[in-house]
């Protein structure tokens, strides 16, 4: 079942008007595609592609020039239509240093104006399985880098949305780092019934944790494959050497060399 | 730990002062050009009644005028930021107001609200307000663009954003101004009183120094460092008390 639908969607960032270019930056170009309920989508494209642009779009951050974002058959032409429907995870830190991780965890639940101690309680629940029992009253200062990252993923799954868009979760860890939390995500991920849409510059996170893999060309971003990874689970370390694995690599990578 | 820190500054003041001691009454220096340190604390431990009450009607100043001062620095700090049009109108007129020689403005103070304890809370105002409203002004402009994005991806309202995010965020720029109007605002006061007061630290000053009690004057202007330190660690405890995630790193 179609969850999420984008059509013919672009975007140009107006130009510097002091430089007086008046062409502006070409973002994206004709964005369309679809993902199903329960899907982890990722995409992959070179830096500046406008594959953060794209999740700016969905969350409501920004505002397409021409094309469409349909939730549930639904469109969402306005901004502040499509702001508190998406689960949004930036690319940089965002977890807030004047909050504990748990209170860092509720925050979704206390701006819907939910019941915090119901919030709290789910967050206990969930410390364990986010690697993070006994931290709950930590300041993120304390923590590390991995820590950190998975503080923020709990919250964005606490927030109770459907869809999540992650922005380079990972990107900014060490390699080993990395590796152990992209197997903690694919055993997280099978407990939550979540659609998500992640982005990523490393082809194998790409290829490891997607069931479908989006390939940007160079900006202005646009489509330029669609693959599904028929991988199956469980996937681990292994996976990665697997003759398949470097077949689907191999493909991803003539695509994104064009 | 805190013992151990504080013990070399207080040796080398205890040297200095020794040091002090032994040369004006070596060279025998008349007490109202110099006096020695024993001098001073002697001043100081005659006029001790006298002093409380100057030193509460100072602070008493003080307190009002940082008071007046932080709300106002804030407010200010607050309407830059909710428009740029503010801001353009605002900001100037915050840098110009620095700018004035307080000094020279003292006296009119006097002439327009008389020798109470209006003009001299006014003083300290004007030498508090520009440090706090800077300050907690730049701080409401760093927050980071990347919170404020999650929280409006999240759905939030402005007000939700300027209370759960932009107010805290500006919170550690907000302290640092505060500790350099708290290290200013005594200094502020007895500018005040110099140029006409009936009590206040800077009236003591000022008639001692007229009757050549140099002894007196000394111990005022200790006084005074004392009063400006105590303030300032007065801050700095307020501080780690309100936002002790930024004292608290890996």
């Amino acid at each position: 079942m179609t969850l999420l639908a984008v059509e013919s969607l672009s975007k140009t960032f107006e130009g510097s008007s002091r430089r007086g270019s008046p062409s502006g930056v070409e973002a994206v170009v004709d964005l369309t595609f679809e993902v199903a309920a329960g899907e982890f989508l990722t995409i992959i494209g070179p830096s500046g592609c406008g594959k953060s642009t794209l999740l700016r779009l969905l969350a409501g951050l920004v505002q397409p020039d021409r094309g469409r974002i349909l939730l549930e058959g639904q469109p969402l032409p306005e901004a502040s239509d499509r702001q508190g429907r998406f689960g949004y995870m930036p690319q940089r830190d965002t977890l807030l240093p004047w909050r504990t991780v748990l209170e860092n965890a509720v925050l979704g639940a206390e701006l819907a104006g939910g019941s915090r101690d119901a919030a709290r309680a789910e967050a206990r629940q969930l410390l364990p399985l986010f690697g993070l029992d006994g931290f709950e009253d930590n300041w993120p200062s304390t923590l590390s880098g991995g820590m950190r990252q998975r503080a923020a993923l709990l919250r964005t799954f606490l927030a109770g949305y459907d869809i999540l868009l992650l922005d380079e979760p990972f990107g900014a860890l060490d390699a080993l780092t990395r590796g152990m939390l992209q197997q903690w995500l694919l055993g997280v991920r099978t407990r939550f019934s979540k659609t998500i849409l992640f982005i990523t510059h490393d082809i194998d996170e790409a290829l490891l944790l997607g069931d479908r893999m989006l390939v940007f060309s160079p900006r202005p971003g646009r489509i330029t494959a669609d693959l599904t990874i028929d991988l199956p689970h469980p996937r681990d370390g292994e996976t990665v050497l697997g003759a398949d694995f470097l077949e689907l690599k191999r493909s991803a990578l003539a695509h994104l060399r064009l | 730990m805190w013992a151990a820190r504080l013990a070399f500054p207080a040796a080398v003041l205890l040297t200095l002062a020794v040091l002090w001691e032994l040369v004006v009454w070596g060279l025998a220096v008349p007490k109202w050009i110099v006096p020695s340190p024993s001098a001073i604390w002697q001043a100081f431990w005659e006029m001790r009644a006298l002093l409380a009450v100057h030193v509460g009607q100072t602070m008493l100043e003080v307190a009002t005028g940082i008071g007046i001062a932080v709300t106002a620095g804030v407010a200010v700090a607050a309407a830059i930021n909710f428009s740029p049009w503010l801001r353009r109108a605002i900001y100037p007129l915050l840098v110009i107001s620095q700018t004035v020689p307080i000094l020279a403005l003292a006296p009119l103070l006097i002439i327009w609200f008389g020798f109470g304890i209006a003009p001299k809370v006014i003083v300290v105002t004007l030498f508090c307000f520009f440090p706090i409203a800077i300050n907690t002004s730049d701080g409401l402009t760093a927050t980071e663009p990347e919170l404020i994005d999650l929280f409006r991806s999240m759905g939030a309202t402005w007000l939700q954003i300027w209370q759960k995010v932009r107010l805290p965020a500006a919170l550690p720029y907000f302290f640092s101004g505060l500790k350099i109007a708290a290290t200013y605002s005594v200094t502020g006061a007895i500018v005040g009183e110099w140029v006409g007061a009936k009590q206040g630290l800077g009236i003591y000053m000022l008639r001692s120094s007229a009757a050549f009690k140099t002894a007196q004057v000394f111990s005022a202007i200790a006084i005074t460092s004392l009063l400006s330190i105590a303030l300032f660690l007065a801050v700095f405890v307020i501080e780690r008390g309100t936002m002790p995630w930024h004292f608290e790193e890996r």
